[in-house]
């Protein structure tokens, strides 16, 4: 190609597809050897993960989990916000997770709660990851919480429905999961700077 | 000893928490004919001035006229007193506009008399007042530079008596029978008594006259009765309008706020509960209790709680009055000096606070942590707690990331359970049995996975024989 034509299009403001952007994110590794290929560069932290979920069991907090147990290792709390049932504390502990750094949070049935919530925790610092199960939000809060999460350097998870999937969102990552007959389907719908791919995971 | 007056000229307004008001108002001195006793800036360029018959003023321009509150001039007075305690714990109040505190012993923790002026200045600036400040070694003297508006800053005795001998002998507050003689004598200031013999002036004006002159210079002592700042913090502060925004009431309680970081400052303690009652006018006041997991005491900190819980409380009324009383006074971990990394702890807020700003908005029992019980039965097996909690990890058999919050009953084909179809199992069967004095269990719990491949936790009553769902893997 033109040599003057490749000068402009390394203008840091064009992303090409094709190429992984440059400027890479520092992300947290998944601890998942399947997912890896994935996602080379892990999560991102500092943003925003969307899952888009079915109604229940679809493993997507199986997911996050090995990256979630690294992150307990941190002086940092990891939130929960209005998660649909009580996390299993046995279970947690069986894989790892220092209990003693989480915190649940009931926000109460009401959304604007369950927004605060979640935005106070992205942005205060004191959270390595939040966790987060957002039934509706719109295009601005998920942009606020995208804000918070960079200012606080919190790594964001929101577990959305997935008819949320043909909603825009400013998030980092977006993943739809799904499970199937002996494992899950893991779709990735958007990343930054990369191409979107699909994945089927095993039950372990 | 080092005495340092603190007067306060403008009290009147302040005390009621009207020091701000852009039109022109006077302070009702009281009494037949009313007079002006006090007139705010914009008064004042009516040519309004303190003395004057409120007629008289009336006629200048139209003007807002408030009574006196003497009742809360000394409640703010108190709480001013209370609020200087971390500077020195002999303090003195000379009503109705006064404080005079003896910080002879103080001199060194604060770098000298003209750093700790400056500090009591910028912490009385701060809680709304306008402060005149004077520091010299007797109280008396002090008191009198204050009056004049002389802000000086005099040690030792030698140099005292120039300055003082220029102050007016107006500011002693004689008796006007005594200050007229004076005047008819040509004397104007104290410098000119000093001169004269003492028999002459005790014959004329009395021995108590020239006690008070002795006072001054520190030739006669002038015991002071010391204020005892009050044991708990308890403190009303009437506000100039009703009101019902918050950012008004943010306001008002600030400053109460700041006063009583000055009250845990001089008692070095902090609180974890914070009571506020909210007076309205012919409504039962509103209540609530703030609390924080640490003992503190700074204002910003509060305010910040404080700020949470006001913008979603419903007030059946406009308040008219905020009262805040503190809980029990607890010693404070360290003190919190800022050497290093400020920068970074400004971003990064502490888990505390974050817990606390969380638990002021949802409830106290809004944010909780997990902690592990060592008990086979899956219900028994965790519990909530405090968050940050530790707990010993006891090891059981596999279990699922989600536990349901009751056991849901499923229904069944020819004894095998159903969801969503058949369930197929996978893995082995785990026996969960307790005695009939701890509830009577006996289950059977299995791993099943549905036709979707979720995959449950799922348990048959050994007596019954029903199937029920009792977790979710994930």
């Amino acid at each position: 190609m033109d040599q003057r034509l490749e000068t402009q299009l390394a203008h840091h403001g064009i992303w090409r597809a094709g190429t992984r952007s440059s400027a890479a994110i520092p992300g947290i590794p998944t601890g998942l050897a399947e997912l890896d290929g994935l996602l080379p560069e892990g999560w991102p932290s500092g943003a925003l993960t969307e899952l888009l979920v079915g109604p229940e069991g679809s493993g997507a907090l199986s997911l996050v989990m090995p990256a979630l147990v690294r992150l307990g290792q941190e002086a940092r709390w990891l939130a929960w916000v209005d998660p649909s049932y009580t996390p299993y504390a046995p279970a947690l502990a069986q894989r790892g997770m220092a209990l003693s750094r989480m915190l649940l949070i009931q926000a109460g049935g009401r959304p604007t709660d369950r927004l605060w919530a979640t935005e106070q925790t992205l942005r205060s610092g004191a959270c390595s990851a939040v966790l987060s199960w957002l039934e509706t939000a719109e295009f601005r809060d998920l942009r606020r919480l995208q804000l918070a999460a960079a200012t606080g350097d919190a790594w964001g998870i929101l577990f959305r429905p997935g008819r949320a999937l043909t909603e825009a969102s400013p998030a980092a990552l977006r993943l739809r999961v799904k499970s199937a007959a002996r494992g899950g389907v893991i779709d990735l719908v958007k990343r930054r700077g990369g191409r979107t791919a699909s994945l089927t995971l095993r039950h372990p | 000893m080092e005495w340092l007056s603190l007067g306060l000229p403008y009290l009147p307004f302040e005390a009621l928490g009207w020091e701000a008001r852009p039109g022109p108002c006077v302070i009702d001195a009281g009494g037949s004919p009313a007079r002006v006793l006090l007139a705010n800036l914009a008064a004042c360029a009516l040519g309004i001035r303190p003395g004057m018959s409120l007629n008289a003023a009336r006629v200048l321009g139209s003007i807002e006229v408030i009574a006196r509150r003497e009742d809360c001039e000394r409640r703010a007075l108190e709480a001013l007193a209370t609020w200087c305690g971390q500077f020195t714990p002999a303090l003195s109040l000379s009503p109705p506009d006064g404080l005079l505190l003896e910080v002879g012993a103080s001199l060194r923790l604060f770098g000298g008399a003209e750093p700790l002026l400056q500090c009591v200045r910028e912490g009385v600036r701060a809680l709304g007042y306008r402060p005149r400040l004077a520091l010299a070694p007797t109280p008396l003297a002090a008191t009198l530079f204050v009056r004049a508006g002389e802000e000086v800053c005099i040690r030792g005795g030698r140099s005292l008596i120039g300055p003082l001998s220029r102050l007016p002998l107006t500011d002693l507050q004689l008796d006007p029978k005594i200050e007229q003689s004076l005047a008819g004598m040509g004397l104007r200031c104290i410098g000119d008594c000093l001169r004269l013999p003492r028999e002459g002036l005790t014959k004329r004006f009395g021995a108590g006259f020239v006690r008070l002159l002795d006072r001054a210079l520190g030739r006669e002592p002038d015991p002071r009765p010391w204020y005892t700042p009050p044991s708990r913090f308890e403190r009303r502060l009437e506000l100039p309008r009703q009101t019902a925004q918050t950012e008004a009431l943010l306001f008002a309680a600030q400053r109460l706020l700041r006063e009583l970081e000055g009250f845990l400052r001089a008692r070095e303690g902090g609180v974890q509960r914070l009571t506020w009652s909210l007076a309205h006018p012919g409504a039962s006041p509103t209540r609530f209790t703030l609390g924080c997991i640490e003992p503190g005491r700074d204002a910003e900190r509060f305010g910040r709680l404080l700020r949470e819980r006001l913008t979603r409380l419903v007030l059946p009324a406009p308040v008219q009055a905020l009262v805040l009383i503190a809980g029990a006074i607890l010693p404070v971990a360290s003190v919190q000096g800022e050497l290093l990394d400020s920068a970074k702890r400004t971003m990064r807020e502490s888990g505390e606070a974050l817990i606390e700003r969380l638990r002021a908005r949802l409830g106290e029992e809004a944010v909780r942590g997990l902690k592990l019980v060592a008990d086979y039965r899956p219900e028994c097996a965790f519990r909530f707690c405090s968050p940050g909690e530790a707990s010993a990890a006891p090891a059981w058999a596999r279990r699922p990331l989600w536990l349901l919050p009751a056991p849901r009953p499923l229904a069944s084909r020819d004894g095998r359970p159903c969801l969503n179809g058949t369930l197929v199992f996978s893995g082995s069967r785990e026996c969960i049995e307790s005695g009939w004095w701890d509830g009577g269990i006996a289950r059977d719990y299995f791993i099943a996975t549905d036709a979707r491949g979720v995959r449950w936790w799922v348990f048959r009553e050994r007596n019954s024989g029903r199937w029920f769902l009792h977790g979710l893997f994930d």
